[in-house]
């Protein structure tokens, strides 16, 4: 039986433009993966339910392993791999997550990251109710969410020390 | 002087790379590795009548399609049983794919091998299987009744197993009081946001098979595959870099995937990875606690336990890899922080047509701690004496220790409490509740609400043999590199073992780095398990730099012309005490450490053969030393350490929608010495967290043609943030006297007394019995009909 057929797909992920064929059913959390190399973005349920594969795709939190490669070309696509300036500086939502012991294993902590900073790019200072919402779409197994929670009020504080 | 970090809340040294997505999971590995894809029973118990793999082998991208006739050698024998034990009559353990049998829905029949993960699962929809399907053996019920798992096994019981102390018999008779009390817990799963992975790659070159692999316990997986596949243990490498979750589904090992995926890239020389997807962690990993137990209990007026008798059935499902192990725990910890004079008690292991059950965090302590709290609020209840007065009346005192059970525990060694303070903690936790203040926030409760509280207290035996071992390895850069060969999941290994080597060593925590279960860097360990990683490796790397210390003082001394005696390590140096400009740095000592006849930087000039020796009459390595300033550390307990804690929970259960809200949940925990308070405490939120999830939320739910109902993130309830309240913790500290730090494992506590509190918290609110966990909301509207109340 021959091989399906493969396309140019052009992504713009975290600045840069990526080129690579693949076929069109191929998930945007497999080709951040496989074919950009970019490991950070994890998948753990492939059903859209844990929340691992949480990418910011035009700002807003998306699904990666919900979402074809295909149709998020002329997007602007973020992902864990591009929240750190390029120097290195941690993003806020980073450094308070190292500060308050927000990850264990790490496997769901992207997800966080980018729900977190879509969160606090949209509304710089969420209420708890707010943080609760925007959170509640990311399953973690480790931390017992409180110092995620934690981590979410110290990136405010950061974020307005900065200003 | 160095800062001593050991209890210091130090930051961890692993989040760097994991907060910006440098991490290195299994998976992210071999993005061109061949895929391994299984195509599993959709049956619980049947013949495999025919299987035609052909059209799946035509699919391009496909490499092959094998069933178990084209399994050779040792991979057509079924997998190793992992722990043998006497009472464990009847084992049985899977076949990599199933021989004409399925056991289980999930049970791996066939094994693709394919360019990519898609194609693998086109290949495996191209499978066409003819199946003879039997009755399925389900739940307990379906064990104790005539359909068997294995027809070779009768009565479909693995194991039948009894200890006693004292003599419960004679005990029971001459109580004044006696109860017969009925508890059952359900199902849940580890559920680990890493499902397993493997990836294998053959160097035929250099005749080396490298597997970074999902595991707690690589050096184990290293043994396992090598016997299988025939090969020399030093053929094989393993690895677990970054691993995302464990929660003791990923100490189980072999996998079939394991192998397969490790025979497939020697066979096929190409890598090969298996990821196992969502659906296929319900149906093929393990789960754990199905149990349903029996207590007669006898006591006196004054509600001190006379004797108790437990006998309980465990579902082990349909396969017994780990052996008897998580009933065993049940039976030698559900005595818990109390005296039992005369305790029996009994256990079958038996066999249903399900996932094999395997230890999940808290390892059959749930049930245990469920079983022994719920008793101790039944006698509370009926003497009509406050609940935490009856524990304070049957607790161990702190002057009883050592306490010896008079049990074997899981390690093969005597149940011997080694320290703890149970009546303190319980007054520690009564205190934080507040609990003496509860009538009055009861009669507070909003209209439509009724509120409860509860206590819970148990004892959790961590840190257990055989042993670890740590290497410690002083660098001529300055770096101190440990390795140990246990793997890391989450527990912040990294940090703490640099926190212990730091101090012993005397140098700066930010120059130790850490490296855990890579068989390359250390070749002998036993895994990360039964809160045990601190105890045994923490000591063992302890050990390891107090070795390296003394070697590196008794080349200072020469060096610096000094007495070993005078001199002492602060800050990486090594100096004369009170005359700190006498001194050497740790870099410097490792280079004089290993003579040498080449050169390779400028402070390496030191240690070759012109530059100076103090004596022509002894040889440049003098016998019994080795080069390197470096040295392997061994801790091998004589026995568990025992840990304790004790929580409480404030409750409000809602009257027409039988939800049920925390509103207050307090641990007071004891882990003996604490290494890093940040990282103890983020164990107990977790622990609790899937505590919680147990108690309420996750049950997994087999119909009664064995097929798992809610195999998914949809149906399977794992908490979100919006269901997890604050943890309030307080500690105590009560040091091991096993082992020379100190310490008690922490790592599973927090989710052992879980489901005790909440049941004993919402029995107190609703008046009736709660004698099952998990409780839903519709479980409990039934419960609320049952006892006769009208709905709200």
């Amino acid at each position: 039986m021959n091989a399906e057929v493969s396309h140019e797909i052009v992504l713009n992920v975290n600045g840069e433009v990526k080129r690579f064929s693949a076929p069109a059913r191929r998930l945007l959390s497999d080709a951040l993966r496989g074919d950009l190399g970019l490991t950070g973005t994890h998948v753990g349920c492939e059903h859209g339910v844990c929340g691992c594969c949480t990418v910011l795709i035009d700002n807003q939190p998306v699904r990666s392993c919900l979402t074809f490669a295909i149709a998020a070309q002329d997007r602007k696509i973020r992902t864990v791999e591009g929240l750190a300036d390029a120097d290195g500086e941690l993003h806020p939502v980073q450094a308070a997550f190292k500060e308050c012991h927000a990850l264990q294993c790490g496997f769901c902590t992207p997800g966080f990251l980018m729900t977190a900073t879509a969160l606090l790019e949209q509304r710089p200072n969420p209420d708890e109710e707010e943080i609760t919402e925007a959170l509640a779409g990311n399953l973690c197994r480790c931390t017992g969410y409180q110092n995620i929670r934690s981590a979410i009020g110290h990136a405010i504080e950061l974020m307005q020390s900065d200003i | 002087m160095t800062t001593r970090s050991f209890g210091k809340p130090v930051r961890r040294t692993e989040d760097l790379r994991l907060i910006t997505g440098q991490g290195s999971f299994t998976d992210d590995a071999g993005s061109d590795a061949l895929s391994l894809v299984m195509v599993r029973s959709p049956y619980a118990n049947a013949r495999v009548v025919s299987i035609d793999v052909s059209e799946a082998e035509q699919l391009d991208g496909v490499t092959a399609v094998l069933t178990y006739e084209d399994l050779p050698d040792r991979l057509a024998e079924p997998l190793p049983l992992l722990i043998p034990h006497p009472s464990l009559s009847e084992p049985r353990t899977q076949h990599i794919l199933a021989k004409d049998r399925v056991r289980y829905v999930g049970q791996a029949v066939v094994a693709i091998f394919a360019a990519d993960r898609y194609i693998g699962e086109d290949a495996a929809e191209r499978v066409i299987i003819e199946y003879e399907s039997k009755v399925a053996v389900v739940g307990i019920d379906g064990a104790l009744g005539t359909n068997l798992v294995h027809h070779d096994v009768p009565r479909n019981v693995a194991a039948d197993h009894s200890e006693h102390v004292g003599d419960v018999a004679s005990a029971l008779a001459e109580a004044p009081h006696v109860l017969e009390l009925d508890f059952e817990m359900e199902r849940s799963l580890g559920s680990a946001l890493e499902g397993r992975a493997s990836h294998a790659t053959w160097d035929r070159h250099s005749r080396k098979l490298q597997i970074q692999n999902a595991t707690q316990t690589p050096t184990s997986v290293r043994f396992a595959v090598a016997n299988i596949l025939e090969i020399p243990d030093e053929q094989v490498e393993v690895f677990a870099i970054d691993v995302g979750g464990g929660f003791g589904t990923k100490v189980i090992h072999p996998w079939p995937e394991d192998i397969l995926t490790a025979w497939g890239a020697m066979n096929y020389d190409r890598a090969v990875k298996f990821t196992e997807d969502r659906v296929e962690h319900f149906i093929s990993s393990s789960h754990e606690r199905g149990q349903r137990h029996h207590v007669k209990v006898g006591f006196n007026t004054e509600g001190q336990i006379l004797g108790l008798d437990v006998d309980f059935v465990h579902d082990n499902g349909a396969y017994t890899p780990y052996g008897m192990i998580a009933p065993l725990i049940t039976a030698t910890q559900l005595p818990g922080p109390y005296k039992l004079p005369n305790y029996r008690v009994r256990f079958r292991s038996v066999y249903t047509n399900t996932v094999q059950v395997t230890p999940y965090r808290g390892a059959a302590r749930p049930h245990a701690v469920f079983t022994m709290e719920r008793t101790m609020d039944r006698i509370a209840s009926f003497l009509g004496i406050d609940r935490s007065e009856v524990r304070q009346r049957n607790f161990i005192q702190p002057d009883e220790f050592p306490y010896d059970l008079g049990m074997i525990f899981q390690d093969g060694r005597p149940a011997i409490y080694d320290s703890g303070d149970y009546p303190e903690m319980l007054n520690k936790a009564l205190a934080m509740i507040e609990w003496d203040s509860f009538a009055e926030r009861r009669s507070q409760a909003p209209p439509g609400k009724r509120r409860g509280i509860g206590v819970a207290c148990y004892v959790e035996g961590t840190g257990l043999g055989p042993y670890e071992g740590g290497h410690v390895r002083v660098e001529t850069g300055g770096k101190i590199q440990v390795s140990t060969g246990l793997a890391s999941s989450g527990q912040g290994h990294h940090t703490v073992f640099a926190q212990i080597v730091a101090d012993e060593l005397g140098v700066p925590f930010e120059d130790v780095e850490v490296v855990t279960g890579d068989t390359r860097r250390f070749k002998y360990a036993v895994g990360t398990f039964a809160s045990r990683a601190a105890v045994t490796s923490g000591n063992a790397v302890a050990e390891a730099a107090r070795l390296v210390k003394k070697k590196a003082i008794a080349l200072a001394a020469d060096a610096l012309e000094a007495n070993p005696e005078d001199l002492e390590i602060v800050d990486g140096q090594v100096q004369v005490k009170g005359t700190p400009v006498r001194a050497i740095p740790l870099s410097q000592v490792a280079v004089l450490a290993n003579p040498l006849r080449y050169s390779f930087s400028e402070a390496a000039k030191a240690a070759t053969q012109f530059a100076g020796t103090t004596s022509f009459d002894e040889p440049p390595i003098k016998p019994g030393e080795d080069p390197g300033l470096e040295a392997t550390g061994w801790y091998s307990p004589v026995r568990a350490t025992f840990a304790s804690g004790t929580h409480a929970v404030e409750v409000e259960v809602d009257l027409i929608t039988s939800e049920v809200e925390i509103l207050r949940y307090c641990v007071v925990h004891d882990c003996g010495r604490i290494i890093n308070p940040l990282i103890v405490e983020g164990q107990i939120h977790g622990g609790v967290a899937q505590g919680i999830a147990g108690a309420l939320y996750e049950k997994l739910a087999y119909d009664e043609d064995g097929n798992l109902q809610n195999a998914s993130f949809m149906d399977f309830l794992m908490p979100y943030c919006t269901e997890i309240p604050k943890i309030e913790i307080d500690h105590l500290e009560t040091p091991s006297p096993l082992n020379p730090l100190g310490i008690k494992g922490a790592g599973e506590a927090g989710v052992i007394p879980v489901s005790a509190v909440i049941a004993s918290a919402i029995e107190d609110a609703e008046g009736f019995e709660i004698n099952q966990m998990p409780l839903f909301p519709s479980e409990l509207h039934s419960m609320r009909l049952a006892s006769g109340r009208q709905p709200a």
